[in-house]
């Protein structure tokens, strides 16, 4: 498996990244040298081994199902770059 | 005034005519401002710090209130700790001027033990990396040696330690952030078990990997520290509901007659420095003279960790770090003008080339067609580290390592090869990987004088294990 110029920029499109022509050449170099690196894990038989997914030794935890207040709108678009008193403001998504 | 040793000897003054909480805080103040050119504090919190004191000082007068259990510990916090009404950016652009809504559980836990919190700390971005290079406020540098790193990502605040401005820092380690700094810098890091303390409020990198560590310079504040911000929360459902044991008085109980393991791939392994090997065997012998049998046991799943730990953090970077939209908080760009281009150039300019290579990585190997090759691989090279880790534990009590191959390198040196710095996390990220808690204190230093640390780790929730074992080894 080798990161091409074409898959970078699928890649960055996922990310919404977008690189200069110059950091694109170097990042397909460090991506490369990454998954060089990673494909160390190619020698290892893992056929009858299950995925770790869950790190955690607590299962279904639950709450009780009532409405708290957690913060109010006021603190929650304080830190919005854009924001009227109400609400966080987007440019135009939906043309006429 | 003479240094503060220790909180235990500290709390013993205070309320006497020998000192009060505040000239404990102008203390820190001033070595905060005699170790400046190190870089280690973004914000220092002095008239606050020095408000508190007094509130503490007058507490401490009026004999019928109960002390919290760290009145007058000074504590700096890294800058991905929420601290509310305070500003935390993670080492980054991204979140420049970004004021926490709400404090982390930890924190939340310190103030109500009547700690003082004294400065918010730098680190890598998003505590991305393993040489405190990768922030927007610039590197912060040992205070041993010539320009040399302190370790990452949570570097300033084992410098925090180091240099005396504060008695505990509060950091993160996703793959060794705490335990690697602690060792470059000749102090004590502490990483729990996942689970034991609440994340809530720690900006996320990794979050199966994630959890919040303590520097030190003894073994006891870190246990006293520990007893304070451990156990259950509501905001973060990971952690444990097993009670929480007393740490410092447990400290005493030494186990005897202890079975300790150390990967025999370690003493053998060329690229691990002579005088860590050094260090390992004299640290061997110190824990065989205490009466511990140790043995070199086969590790031969030791070279899949750096790359498993890669592909599994970075695919939860991206994922955690997708929220940086532009629009709910953080940096948005002034050159965008449609909505794909707000989420594109925020993201672009608001985060750092380490951050970008991450997200990068964690994208591809996320991404339809190559999900299955690469994170799903990982998850069970995973699992099989996890059993064959816990294998071990059935026959050991714990196992230990040296923190890193190397001590701290000169600041730039590696800069340009990642992958080398990747690979310098080998000893740290099993820990992470597994869940499991260890411990890095300081043995000794190289031929240049700089520090070294050793590792020691245990079965989940061994802490107390942890900590006496350590305790009575550094008495």
């Amino acid at each position: 498996m080798k990161i091409d110029h074409e898959l970078i920029l699928k890649l960055e499109k996922l990310a919404r990244l977008k690189l200069s022509e110059d950091q694109r050449s170097k990042m397909i170099e460090d991506l490369n040298d990454m998954l060089k690196m990673v494909n160390k894990l190619d020698e290892l038989d893992l056929h009858d081994v299950e995925p770790l997914l869950h790190l955690s030794n607590q299962y279904n935890v639950t709450r009780t199902d009532k409405v708290e207040d957690h913060m109010d709108r006021d603190a929650a678009l304080a830190n919005a770059p854009d924001s009227d008193n109400e609400y966080f403001k987007v440019p135009k998504v939906i043309k006429k | 005034m003479s240094a503060y040793s220790n909180l235990y000897s500290l709390q013993d003054q205070l309320g006497t005519d020998r000192t009060t909480c505040v000239e404990i805080v102008e203390y820190y103040l001033e070595n905060i401002e005699a170790s400046k050119h190190l870089n280690i504090y973004v914000e220092i919190f002095a008239n606050e710090a020095l408000e508190r004191a007094k509130f503490l000082d007058k507490k401490l007068a009026d004999k019928s209130t109960k002390m919290g259990p760290l009145y007058g510990l000074v504590v700096s916090i890294k800058d991905v700790l929420c601290y509310k009404d305070h500003v935390v950016t993670a080492g980054s652009k991204m979140l420049e001027g970004f004021n926490a809504t709400y404090s982390a559980t930890a924190i939340e836990r310190l103030i109500a033990g009547d700690a003082i919190i004294i400065g918010r700390v730098n680190c890598d971005e998003f505590a991305m990396g393993s040489s405190n290079e990768n922030s927007y406020y610039g590197p912060t540098i040992n205070g041993i040696g010539d320009k040399r790193i302190p370790g990452g990502s949570s570097g300033a605040s084992a410098v925090s330690v180091q240099m005396d401005t504060c008695m505990i820092a509060i950091g993160s380690d996703t793959g060794g952030s705490v335990r690697q700094p602690a060792g470059f810098c000749g102090v004590i890091g502490f990483k729990p078990t996942y689970g034991r303390i609440s994340r809530y409020g720690l900006i996320a990198y990794g979050s199966s990997f994630d959890q919040i560590g303590i520097i030190g310079k003894n073994i006891r504040d870190v246990a006293s520290t520990l007893h304070t911000i451990s156990g259950p929360d509501q905001f973060d459902s990971t952690v444990t509901s097993m009670p929480v044991p007393d740490y410092v008085s447990d400290l005493k109980s030494e186990r005897q007659n202890l079975r300790i393991g150390i990967f025999e791939n370690v003493l053998n392994n060329t690229s691990v420095s002579p005088d860590i090997k050094t260090a390992s065997k004299n640290f061997i012998k110190l824990l065989e003279r205490r009466g511990h049998q140790v043995d070199e046991i086969p590790f031969d799943l030791l070279e899949y960790a750096v790359p498993a730990y890669y592909v599994l953090t970075t695919a939860e970077a991206s994922s955690n770090l997708a929220r940086y939209d532009g629009i709910r908080f953080g940096y948005k760009s002034p050159n965008a003008i449609s909505i794909h281009d707000v989420y594109t150039h925020s993201r672009t300019e608001g985060f750092g080339e380490e951050v970008k290579r991450r997200i990068m990585l964690g994208t591809f190997v996320l991404s339809s067609g190559y999900y299955e090759a690469y994170y799903g691989k990982a998850q069970k090279v995973r699992k099989l580290l996890t059993d064959r880790i816990n294998g071990i534990f059935e026959q050991y009590d714990l196992i230990v390592l040296p923190v890193a191959p190397s001590t701290a390198w000169e600041i730039g040196s590696k800069s340009e090869d990642p992958i080398q710095v990747y690979l310098s996390d080998i000893f740290t990220v099993i820990a992470n990987l597994t869940g499991i808690p260890g411990i890095s204190i300081p043995v000794g230093v190289d031929f240049e004088g700089m520090p070294i640390g050793m590792q020691v780790m245990g079965p989940k929730f061994s802490e107390t294990l942890l900590l006496s074992t350590t305790y009575n080894l550094l008495k």
